[in-house]
Formats: structure tokens, sequence, C-alpha cells
């Protein structure tokens, strides 16, 4: 999986062509792409990283000097974190968080591990559909589920719960899960399988004891994926929740009001996001080659 | 222990496709058996049957004297060498040799005795715990074989087990593997493409084409007496050559020169009533060690007939020389012969004459390029005929 470069800046495709001929002309030709993608590189993390650097620059600032417009700010403060902390809505919320995104991606997995298997080791009928119908799942616009949810949700009473959110994650993660594991598992010599049959095992035993944990790195990348997808939707968490009882971060963020009745809440609803980025950066930087290797799955080898 | 019989087994494929047809093959106990045919005969699919990888169609397989069709691989008692290894990556050689043991809930010192002495004989005790992609192509090779023989199964099968060694490894391995097999005594099924490994490991060899066992016997029997065009083609290198000719007022005429048959082949060509068409055109077998230069001294004095060619490529290999040369009169035509040069990759070589390979005594004065004369030993000769593709000297069907 290291076959993925990601530092685009690294390799100058612009200057590496000519062979030996053009060895005197090379080194200005190098260093003038090595300039050139230097500088692309810088505006394109620029423009990406300046609105969360406002973030956490908001986040540190007292009430008063939030909208002072200077970039770092002039009085440094933790109130703001202190606030959000000391808060059930908040804490509550991100308990809630970590408990529906953990569950929905230990299913997911699971779940997801069971029908790639299938999908990448038997030939069945419907097969193909089986793909289509979870490609076109996966490609369904989630604001058009949102109502007849809702409706739904309060009449079979799981409007409000963990389970009311966990089910459609399901739905999006599911897809999305099994996509990429059946790729992890296309990889896994089919031999191995034989191999183990013949050894003695039965197929759950072939399977827990040799495909799984060779498929691990895959179902590590599927695991993190979902999680992120789960972690940060708000769509479904604020038209699918309405108490403290399982709402989540993202919709709890909604909710924030401010220390006092008139205080704006933009100092806390900065530092709460920054709380929720932080997991899910600690996650991309362990993980970002896997990450990489999940979206571009299957030109990964296992 | 135990014997192995396939008892009419056919595999049809939910595709339709015919892979094995009506197999009969009864191996006794003890016995090293290899199946080998060109890609696609079907070897590899009859493996997996008796394996209990794939089902069998029709047909009964038995081990042991028990009806095995419908048993799971793990039930079979049979271990497996797979062309890939197929070792457990994530697990040390000594997990991979104990693998099948832990699965049978065996006591750990007994696990460890079992690997132990098994790696001890396959040379591998210093890398028992290391994992396989520190291995070389070799050590790989030996923990796969490892693997099989810690358990002691009733038989072992083998799917081309040195086709991904390098040439003077897998020479050295497959004495290794005979060595191991005579050792160990136990019934062996031995799948290859490769016709040397068939003729030097086995006991008994089965030559498949198509789906269908073309012949059974010892290596010396198939070489000697092939029942078809396609096991004579297969068996032997360099191969077999074939020429067309016809029989007129009893006699041969052929591209070496017209040959009289000896009182043998007399025999044959009497009880041969000719083609389909009722045609007397029939197909010459000469193995190239059967050609010799006509100037030698222990030629000079026997019969048989003796023809000039232009020597087109001499491969002089110190103990014996390769004369190639092509003769006027047309190719042998016969399915099993396309089939053959499918297989070689040398279909579309296969036009205009056809070219003759013989292996000359390395005292022979013969130089490349220059007209060359040549004897050839009747006695030897096949003949073969060409709709059927049977040797005249066969049995009627196998």
């Amino acid at each position: 999986m290291a076959t993925i470069a990601s530092t685009p800046g690294a390799s100058t495709p612009g200057a590496s062509a000519p062979g030996t001929t053009a060895r005197g002309r090379r080194p200005s030709g190098e260093r003038t792409a090595l300039l050139g993608w230097s500088a692309a590189n810088l505006l394109i993390l620029g423009i990406s990283l300046v609105p969360l650097l406002w973030l956490v620059s908001l986040s540190f600032k007292t009430p008063a000097s939030i909208t002072d417009g200077s970039f770092i700010p002039n009085e440094w403060t933790l109130e703001n974190y202190r606030g959000i902390f000391g808060e059930s809505l908040f804490t509550r919320a991100l308990l809630n968080s970590l408990g529906i995104a953990l569950i929905s991606t230990v299913l997911a997995v699971v779940l997801g591990s069971m029908a790639a298997y299938a999908i990448a080791r038997l030939a069945f009928p419907g097969k193909r559909l089986l793909i289509g119908l979870a490609l076109l799942i996966a490609m369904f616009p989630q604001i058009s589920l949102v109502s007849p949810l809702f409706n739904l949700w309060r009449q079979i009473g799981i409007f409000d719960t963990w389970i009311g959110l966990i089910i459609p994650y399901l739905t999006f993660s599911l897809p999305l899960a099994i996509y990429t594991l059946s790729a992890f598992f296309r990889e896994i010599p089919w031999d191995l399988e034989k191999a183990a049959q013949v050894d003695g095992a039965t197929p759950l035993q072939a399977f827990l004891r040799v495909i799984a944990p060779l498929a691990a790195p895959g179902m590590v990348t599927t695991a993190i994926l979902v999680f992120i997808f789960c972690w940060n939707d708000f769509l479904f968490a604020i038209s699918l929740t309405s108490t403290e009882q399982s709402r989540t971060v993202p919709a709890a963020i909604a909710f924030f009001t401010g220390a006092s009745q008139f205080a704006q809440p933009i100092g806390s609803i900065a530092a709460a996001a920054v709380v929720i980025t932080i997991p899910i950066i600690i996650f991309v930087l362990l993980f970002q080659r896997r990450i990489v290797a999940g979206l571009t799955s299957g030109a990964v080898k296992g | 222990m135990a014997d192995i019989v396939l008892d009419h087994v056919t595999k049809r494929f939910p595709d339709g496709r015919l892979a094995v047809d009506d197999a009969s093959l009864s191996i006794t106990d003890g016995e090293f058996v290899i199946l080998v045919g060109p890609s696609g005969c079907g070897k590899s699919t009859t493996l997996n049957m008796i394996a209990g990888l794939e089902d069998i169609t029709t047909g009964e397989l038995r081990i042991g004297g028990k009806m095995v069709n419908d048993l799971a691989p793990k039930d079979r008692d049979i271990a497996m060498v797979f062309q890939s290894y197929a070792l457990y990556p994530h697990m040390t050689v000594r997990k991979n040799m104990g693998f099948a043991l832990a699965l049978a809930k065996r006591p750990k010192d007994e696990i460890n005795r079992k690997v132990e002495e098994a790696a001890q004989v396959l040379d591998l005790t210093e890398h028992l715990d290391r994992k396989p992609a520190q291995l070389s192509g070799g050590q790989r090779q030996r923990v796969a074989m490892g693997r099989a023989i810690v358990r002691s199964p009733k038989a072992f099968l083998m799917d081309e087990p040195l086709s991904n060694l390098d040439a003077k490894l897998r020479v050295q391995m497959r004495t290794e593997v005979s060595r191991l097999q005579n050792r160990l005594g136990t019934t062996t099924v031995y799948v290859t493409h490769d016709q040397t490994e068939a003729m030097t490991l086995g006991d008994r060899v089965a030559v498949l084409r198509s789906g269908r066992i073309q012949q059974v016997g010892t290596p010396t029997e198939l070489y000697s007496r092939p029942a078809t065009v396609f096991v004579a083609g297969f068996i032997g290198s360099p191969a077999m050559n074939f020429v067309p000719a016809t029989l007129e007022e009893g006699e041969l005429r052929t591209p070496f020169g017209t040959i009289t048959p000896d009182d043998r082949q007399r025999r044959l060509l009497e009880g041969w009533n000719g083609g389909a068409a009722g045609g007397r055109s029939l197909i010459v077998g000469a193995r190239p060690e059967h050609f010799e230069d006509a100037a030698l001294e222990q030629v000079k004095d026997r019969p048989g007939p003796r023809f000039t060619v232009t020597v087109d490529v001499l491969e002089r290999l110190g103990s014996d020389s390769y004369a190639y040369f092509t003769v006027a009169g047309g190719r042998a035509r016969a399915a099993d012969l396309e089939e053959l040069a499918h297989d070689a990759g040398t279909v579309d070589l296969a036009s205009g004459d056809p070219q003759i390979v013989a292996r000359l005594d390395a005292v022979s004065r013969i130089r490349e390029g220059e007209n060359a004369e040549l004897w050839l030993d009747t006695d030897q000769l096949h003949l073969f005929d060409p709709d059927t593709g049977r040797n005249l000297d066969a049995p009627a069907a196998t």
C-alpha cells in the first residue's frame, strides 16, 4: 500500500521526462518545477487551512473580542472550552456521538465483512444486483430520506433514540464498507482458504483464523471511513433527534446558547467544533496511508 | 494411508463446461501417481475433486474403501500442496506447519514434537520462527511440504508444487519429493504439466486430454507404447516426430523413403481396416533417438531406410547432438497434433513441411548447413490411425 504517493509535490513530472541529452538544462528546469509545485501546494494548503485556523482562533477569544477581526487573539482564554465541558448539552452529546459512531462502525464492519466476503468469493444469483443496489443506496440523496424517516421513526417509536440514528448511518455506510472490504478480500489468494479447508478448518474457522487476520488492514480502513462518516453527520442527527438523550455533537452545537442570555455562542461553537475535529485529525494523521488505500481500493495489496 | 479410487467420475461446471469426462483411475496404497496433461485438460479439477474442493457431478470417489463424494475436505484426512504454496502469511513457519494439528485440538507438546520432526526432515529447523515472507522460494516450498507431512494424512495431493521454482532448484526438489515419498510411503497424487516431472517421479502416470484420461501406465509403458498420437507427442523430450505415410502394396511410403514393415507391423497393418473412409493413409511416429548418422559404424549393416537431408540446425550437447531438418511430403494431420501444437504455442508454425528432430551420437561428423545421410530404425516406428489418433498397437478402447 506504499504505492500511493501522498505528497504530489515530491515528484516533478514536468522535469523528469527526457534522458541524458537534457542533462545541462535539467537542474534549472527541476528547480523551476519544484518552485511551481511548492507555490501551488502552499496556495492550496492556505485556502484549506485558513477557515480551520480561524475556528481555532475564535475558540480562544473572549466573547468581547470575537468580532474584532484579528487573526491572532489579542486576549487568550480557555473560558469557551471550560464552558462547553461544564454543560451537559455538550458532554452528553459527546457521549452520544461516540456511542452511536462506534456501534455503527462495529456493525458496519462486521456485516460488511460478511457481505463483502460473499461477494468476493461466491458466485450467487443476484450478485450483480446486490452490488448495484448497494451503489445506488450510497448515491441516494440523504435529504430525500429525512422526512419519511422522521415520520416513520416517530410512529414506530425509535425517534430520538440511538438506534434511530444507527440505522440510517448503517444504510449509508454499509455500501461503502462492502465496496472497500470486497476489494481487500479479493486480494487474498483463494488458495489460502482451500489450504485451510484441507487442513481441517470449517468455513468459519478458515474465515476467522486465516482470512480475517489478513483482511485486518482493510477492516481498519473501513472502520475509519465509516466512523468519520457517522461522526461528521449533521443532517440525520438534527432531523431524527429532539433531546439530549440521543443528540450528537454536530446537532448539539446548533443548540448552543452562549454563556449568558445576551452573549453570542460563537466562542463555544468554535470550541466544540475544535474538540470534535481533534479525533478526526488524529485518525487521519495516524492512518492517512490506509485511508487513501481504502479510497483507491482495488489498487491495494492486503 | 489408503487407496484412492475414481469410479467413472465426471465433473460438469454450472456453465455446462465438461472439465472431467468419465475418469476411472485406481490408485493403490502407497503409490505415486502423476496426472499430466496440457493446461485445461482437467488434471487440477480432478485433484480438487479428490481433495473435496470441487463437487463431483456424477461417479464415485472412494478413499480407503469409503465413499467420500459428500465429505467436506476437512473430513477426508488428506493433505494438499498448492502451486502457490498457500502458506498463511501471518503465521510463523511453526504455526503454519502445526495449523492442521492445532485445528484438530492435539496437545501442544505433540504438535511441537511433530513440527520439529518434520522440520528436521526438511531442513527447516532454523527457520521455524520466521514468517513465510522472510523465506526464499525453495524454503517456502519446503514449508508447504512440511505442512502436509506433519499430519501423516491418508494421502498427499500435490498441485504443480515445483512449478514456481527456478529450473535448477526444481530438479533438486524433484529428487527431494521422490525421496520423501519413498520414505513415508504415503499414497500421492501429483499434478503437473511437465512431462519430465511426470516421467521421473511417478510409479504410474495418467495422461489427460480435454477431460479424458488417455492412458495410464508406468513411464516406460507410456514412452515405448503410447496409446494415442497425443500421448506419443506429449511424453518425451524432444517430442516424437510425426510424418504422414501411405500404405501401398504392403509397403509404407514415408517422407523418409519406402519402409518395408517387419512382422509386428505387418500384423498390425493387416488387423487395421483402414481409416474411417477406408483410406490407406496413416501417421508414422519416430522418436529422435531412432535416427542415426548413417556414416557411423554401429548402424552400417543394419537394415532400414537411409535418406539425405540438409541439416538446418545442429545442437551439440556433448553427450549427443540434436539435428533439426525438414522433409518434403507434408505435415501429419490429426486433432491430437493440433492440440499439442496449441499447448506448445507452435500453432502458428504449423504450415509447410514438418520439422524433424534427430538425436545423433556425439561422435557424428555431421555439420550444420550441410547435407547428411541419416538412418532410421524402422523396428521402433509407431503407427497411428490419423482419424482416431490411436496407436495401431494399442488395445481397443481404454
